[in-house]
This record gives structure tokens, sequence and C-alpha cells, in this order.
């Protein structure tokens, strides 16, 4: 004997807006979206169902109702989306659920409510959590999957069918409850059957010459007379392993080796579904009921536990064992796919190895230093040095050539330095120019070259600049900002050339 | 008395002979026994730093070994990440490049006429200069760098010594860049260099800035002969400039 708990949210966009944009409480709104070109209500939040708008309308209809109407777009697909995820949620309470589309969620909970105490309380879980989430919900248990279904939507009393009681519970019910086709509503209501009752002890020939056999379908499945499986949802595969120990451990040796055995164990999961862990938290629960986490990032997915071992160990000195702990636990909360092939990737820096142990070293930095620590540059397409080039992914491969055909200095500033000049004609080099006190004569010089600020991304006065040598041999890059006009021009001192 | 000194001469050879080998089997062994193995063919790079080759042990730059460069201002500082570009540019062909330093200022752009592609190189920008010298170590230790380029204040005899055990390992090359004048005589690096920019000459007399030169002065290499050159980087890569003798010299060489 099955039983099935079927969740109906009523209005399940209109309380998902409310939930992330809790400021729109006391506005009406609608979610509209567009249909045969033009836009429909697709949900409306409580309070403007309250001023008479209802699903199905057109939007300027119900604009003309209520001027003062919010108006999100609907994305398409947001319930399938929104159900899973609250079907998944609902994992916790049977591990047979399925999103049931458009506005439902089905669970199989045979055998599971006496977890929670029987039905009745079992359901007040269920709609309790997910009434302190935000959402409206109704409930109903019954023993088919269709007769939960019309006891959710349907019912205003009773929401769990005894065993067996299917036909009696949906005899009070309209024929709607039965989930038919809008076409055999219209013709039921027509022949004035209100009730499911009065038509569901009907024989089945005189039924599917009149209705079809699609009714006989969905009564059958009602009552339990025909199969009906829903499809479950998958849980997504966790990749978590867990240690107890039978007596409470305080030491590091005790700790370290938890954490290989359980590295060890979560590397074999990790390699038997073919994936890399790119995340890992390690947590441990102390006798006390303390519990302590430490994480470890890696820069590509990983399944090498003395790898891992190595970017744990900095880290464990943190934990504090208190009075002993009880379990180890190490998740892997973010995970990719890891084939052979991706070792190849590496590559693109040159050299003939696999990469695995640059990957590794660079993993150990970043866990130490952050991962803002760990730079590579790219080349970009703009001629302002200080945008010519722009920090990359390590795996990434440059767009553009590296440009050489125009001196560049081995070091820039990244703040352009003010130097003071004594330059004798316009767009001429300087002869000399003072940098911090001291005063540099110049031998040689090369220029101007010209660059332009890109008026599209920022504005900012022309800059010339010259490539300069004083009479030591040392080369500088300097620039003189701005033409020469009204006033002086600034010359300012921007790099070292080798 | 011809066939006395026939008769000598051949043993005198063979004994002078006797004692090359010897020395120079004795000086393998202990050029052995400091961490300088003579390179494997797979690992010969000449950055065709010519004569100066002649100063090196095993008569090559070497590569494994950790070489520090002093630099008291901005601009030396610049003439040797110039300097060093140079090298590393040979060496990067085998691999990428570390570059740890506290503060970034180095452009990559430029590293590109120095023979080195800019994205092939990795920096880290460390907070301390004890964070530094780690990411050194480990980058020495990973043998799938071609070389580890660190900026740190200052290197102890200790941290020189774990940085050279380190490389003697993976055969990594690293290069120690100071910025400072302050720096400690003793160390465990197989060299030291000093390169201060010069002025440049561009063929023909013409005017305007000429190719990157330096002064490269090479203050001490363990089991080689310190010297100085005037060092120009040209498109086709390092050349030795010729030794400009002054008069009084050239006289000091004639007369022999």
């Amino acid at each position: 004997m099955r039983r099935y708990l079927s969740i109906w949210f009523p209005a399940l966009l209109a309380d998902r807006a409310l939930r992330l944009r809790p400021e729109l409480k006391d506005t009406p709104f609608i979610i509209a979206a567009s249909q045969r070109g033009r836009l429909m209500v697709k949900a409306a939040s409580s309070l403007a169902v309250h001023k008479g708008i209802v699903q199905g309308m057109a939007v300027a209809d119900a604009k003309a109702l209520l001027p003062e109407l919010t108006l999100f777009h609907y994305k398409a697909g947001a319930e399938e989306k929104l159900l899973n995820r609250l079907a998944t949620w609902c994992f916790r309470f049977t591990p047979v659920v399925a999103a049931d589309l458009p506005d439902g969620i089905l669970l199989d909970i045979s055998g599971c409510a006496h977890l929670w105490g029987g039905e009745p309380s079992y359901r007040d879980t269920i709609i309790r959590n997910l009434t302190a989430s935000g959402y409206q919900v109704r409930a109903g248990i019954a023993d088919t999957v269709g007769a939960a279904w019309a006891i959710a939507r349907f019912e205003a009393t009773h929401f769990i069918v005894a065993p067996g009681q299917q036909e009696a519970a949906l005899s009070a019910l309209p024929p709607a409850a039965l989930r038919l086709e809008p076409p055999v509503l219209e013709r039921l209501q027509k022949l004035g059957f209100a009730h499911t009752g009065s038509f569901i002890t009907m024989p089945a020939t005189v039924l599917r010459r009149r209705f079809g056999q699609q009714l006989l379908t969905r009564i059958g499945q009602a009552l339990g007379h025909l199969p009906e499986a829903p499809v479950p949802l998958q849980p997504a595969a966790v990749f978590r392993e867990q240690l107890s120990c039978t007596e409470p451990v305080h030491t590091r040796v005790a700790i370290d080796i938890a954490l290989e055995t359980l590295l060890e164990r979560l590397c074999n999961s990790l390699q038997q579904a073919g994936r890399g862990l790119r995340s890992a938290i390690f947590k441990i629960d102390t006798v006390d009921g303390g519990s302590q986490q430490i994480f470890i990032g890696t820069n590509r997915p990983v399944r090498n536990g003395g790898h891992l071992l190595k970017l744990f160990e900095p880290k464990i000195a943190t934990i504090a064992p208190g009075m002993g702990i009880e379990v180890f636990t190490l998740e892997a909360p973010a995970v990719e796919a890891l084939s052979g092939r991706q070792e190849a990737l590496w590559n693109t820096l040159g050299g003939a190895d696999t990469g695995t142990e640059l990957a590794g070293l660079l993993d150990r930095i970043a866990g130490r230093m952050g991962d803002a620590a760990i730079k590579r540059y790219l080349p970009a397409e703009h001629y302002w040095p200080e945008r010519s080039v722009v920090p990359g992914g390590l795996f990434e491969q440059p767009g553009s050539a590296w440009r050489s055909n125009r001196p560049r200095p081995v070091y820039l500033l990244s703040k352009p330095e003010p130097v003071i000049v004594a330059a004798p004609v316009p767009d001429y080099p300087p002869m000399l120019f003072r940098y911090r006190g001291k005063v540099h004569k110049i031998a040689k010089a090369d220029g101007p070259e010209r660059i332009e600020q890109e008026w599209w991304l920022e504005q900012s006065q022309v800059r010339d600049y010259y490539v300069v040598e004083d009479e030591e041999g040392a080369r500088y890059w300097l620039f003189r900002s701005g033409h020469y006009g009204a006033e002086k021009p600034q010359w300012f001192l921007h790099g070292f050339f080798a | 008395m011809y066939l006395s000194t026939g008769c000598w001469q051949p043993v005198y050879m063979a004994k002078a002979l006797f004692h090359t080998t010897l020395f120079q089997q004795l000086q393998q062994e202990l050029l052995l026994l400091q961490g300088l193995r003579a390179p494997l063919d797979t690992e010969l790079q000449d950055p065709g730093l010519g004569i100066i080759n002649q100063s090196f042990p095993h008569r090559s730059f070497p590569v494994g070994a950790v070489h520090e460069w002093i630099s008291s201002n901005a601009e030396d500082a610049a003439a040797t990440t110039g300097f060093m570009a140079g090298i590393l540019g040979t060496l990067m062909r085998k691999g990428a490049c570390l570059w740890v330093s506290r503060h970034r200022n180095l452009f990559p752009p430029a590293l590109n006429i120095f023979g080195i592609t800019p994205d092939q190189v990795l920096f880290v920008q460390a907070p301390d200069p004890k964070q530094a010298l780690w990411a050194i170590e480990e980058g020495l230790k990973c043998e799938t760098l071609a070389a580890v380029v660190g900026e740190v204040p200052e290197l102890g005899f200790t941290a020189s010594r774990r940085l050279q055990l380190a490389v003697e390992k993976s055969r990594v090359t690293g290069f120690i860049h100071h910025r400072t004048d302050r720096v400690a005589e003793h160390g465990a690096c197989v060299s030291r260099w000093r390169i201060k920019p010069i002025a440049s000459t561009l063929p023909g007399g013409m005017p305007g800035v000429g190719f990157p030169s330096w002064n490269v002065e090479l203050c001490k290499i363990r089991n080689g002969r310190p010297g100085s050159w005037k060092v120009q980087w040209t498109p086709q890569g390092f050349s030795v400039l010729p030794e400009k003798m002054t008069a009084q010299e050239r006289v000091i060489k004639k007369a022999g």
C-alpha cells in the first residue's frame, strides 16, 4: 500500500517574487508573460488578486483596473527551476520526490510518516516549514497520486484520506479535481455534473462513449485501479565522507590520520564518478557540541589525495579539539568533471609536463596568500599603457598578439610621477629633468609617441611620450600631458627602461 | 744531450697530462659536492652570453642554481630586470616562470623584446617577505617550472642555503633580486651580479636612444672567475661589447 502527499502552491511565482523582494509587501504586482503577441497576467500578488486581477487577464485590462500595478516579466521555465529546488529540499522527508508542474510537488511518503509521529504531524511539519519560508501551501495525503492531488487543491477540511477511502473523499469534489482537459470539463458542466460523486459510479462504457477514454483513465488513477508512477527527481550525488571515533580524540596525529582516511575515501568516490573537486570542507564535531571547519579551494578539479592533504596541512593547526573530537566529516561542495584530457590544458603555459605539479604549487600559494595573489597578464587591445594589459585566468589564451613595435619600459609606475623639466622648444624632448631632487641631463632622446586617451572610456589629456637617456646611461619614459597652450603642460615620469 | 732530452720530455709530458686530468677530475668532484653538476645535454641552454661563459664553471651559464642580483636604485633595477629577462628568455623555452615580488611594477609587455612571452609568466604578489621567501622556495622545488624570480629585500645565509638545496634537486634556476644596497656579503648563492645601465649607441652614430646597454659585473661566482663586461641587448640577443682600452692600457699590452 502506497501513500502519496501532494503539495500545492496556489501562488508560487508571486510568493517567490515576494521572497526575493520583501519590500513589495504593500504593493500590488503582477508577473506578466507574453502570449500570442500580447502581455497576459501569469501570476498576481494577493493584493492584486484582492482588487480583482486574475491569472489569464490581459495586462492592459489589469492596468486599467489598478493603474499603480507593478509589473515584472516572467522568465520562461522559472516555475520548473523553482519547483525542482523545492523538491530537492523535500528530500529530507522522503527519498522519492517529483516536481508536479506547473504548481505542485509530489512526495511518495510510503513508510516515512511514522518517523514524524504519524501523517498529521508529518504534513504539518512540511506545511510549517514551507510557510515559514514565505510560500502559501496546501497539502493532501491519499493512497493515489490523483486523489492526493485533488485533496490538496479542492478539499477544504479533511486533508488526509484514510487508506482505501478515495471514492468517498472525492465524491464531494468538483470534476476538475480529476485532472481533466477543459473540453471534457465543459461537457460535464453542461450536463450538470457538479460533483464527481454524481458520475464516478457510472458504468465505464457509458462514460467512455460520452467523454472519451481520458475521463476513465483519470478516474481509475484517482481510485487506484490504474497504476500511475510519477517521475522521481534524482538527488544530486553528494561527495561526503564521515568518520566517527569510538573514543574522543584530540591529538594532531589522530586528526591527520582521520583526514588522510577521509581523503582516500573521497578521492575513490570521485574517481568512480569521473570527477574532481574544486573545494573541500573538513568539519569536526567536538564532544561538547561545538563544530569547526576548515576550507580549501583548488584552481582546477583535483582528486589527488596527497595534494589535497598538503593544502589542508597549514590549516589543521587552527583546529582546537577542546574536549575531544567525535566526528570528522569531509565534504566536496563543488565538483567538476575531471578526465585525463584536461591535464593537457596546462600546456598553454609551455613545457612538456602534464601540469599537475605546477597546478599543485599554485593551489598551495593560493591557499596561503589568497587567490588574488597569483596573476597572469594577457595583452589588451588598448594603446593607453595602463590599459594595455589585463589580468587573465590561468588557462586563458591571449586574444591578440603582444605588440613589440613600440618601446615599452620594463618598470611602469602605477601612477606617473610629476617631474620638473626644462624643454627648449615645444614638441622637443626636454634638456633636463628633475626627479626626486636629482637633476638628470638628457643626452639622447627619441619621440614623441603620441598616445590619446580612448574618449569612450575616459576623458583626459593627450600624452606625448619620449624615451630619454641621461648622461649616466639610465633610460626613462617621460611624457608631457596635454598640448602647449595658455598654460604650461605638466611633465611626468612614467617608467624605467632596461 | 739530444737523446737525453728526447727521453725525458715524453715522461714529463705524460706526468703533466696525468696531473691535469687528475686536477680536472678532482675539480669535477668538488663541483659535484658543491651542487654544481655539469649540465646534461638536454639541459644545455646557452643564453648567448659569449665571452662571459668563460667565467662560469663548466663554461656555461649555471642552470639549476640560485643567482643573486643587486641593484641600488630604480634605474639599476630596471637594467637588472632587462638583463635577467634576456637570460630568462632562453630558459623559458622549457616552461613557465614564477615571478614573486611584494609590489609588482614590472610592465609585462616589455618582456616581449627580451624573448619572453609575457603570458607565460606567473606573478605572485606576496604580502610580506616571509611569505615571498616561502613562495620562492616552493617554486624552486617545482620541477616543471623553468625559473623562479624573486624580488626580496634580503636573503639570510640559512634561507639562501635552503634555496640552493631546493634547486640542486629540482634543477630549476633561481634569480633573487635585491633592490637594496644593504645586502649581507655571505650567502650560499652561486653567483652575485650587479648590472648598471650605460650609455647606448646606435650604429653609425645615428641620433636617438640605442639598444639597451649595461655594465655587467659578476662580483662573485663559485668556482669561476669574476669579471666585468659591457653588454648590449640587440634583437639577435646579447652581444658583449669589446673593451675599449685606454691609451695607457694599450701601451701596457703592447709591452707585454
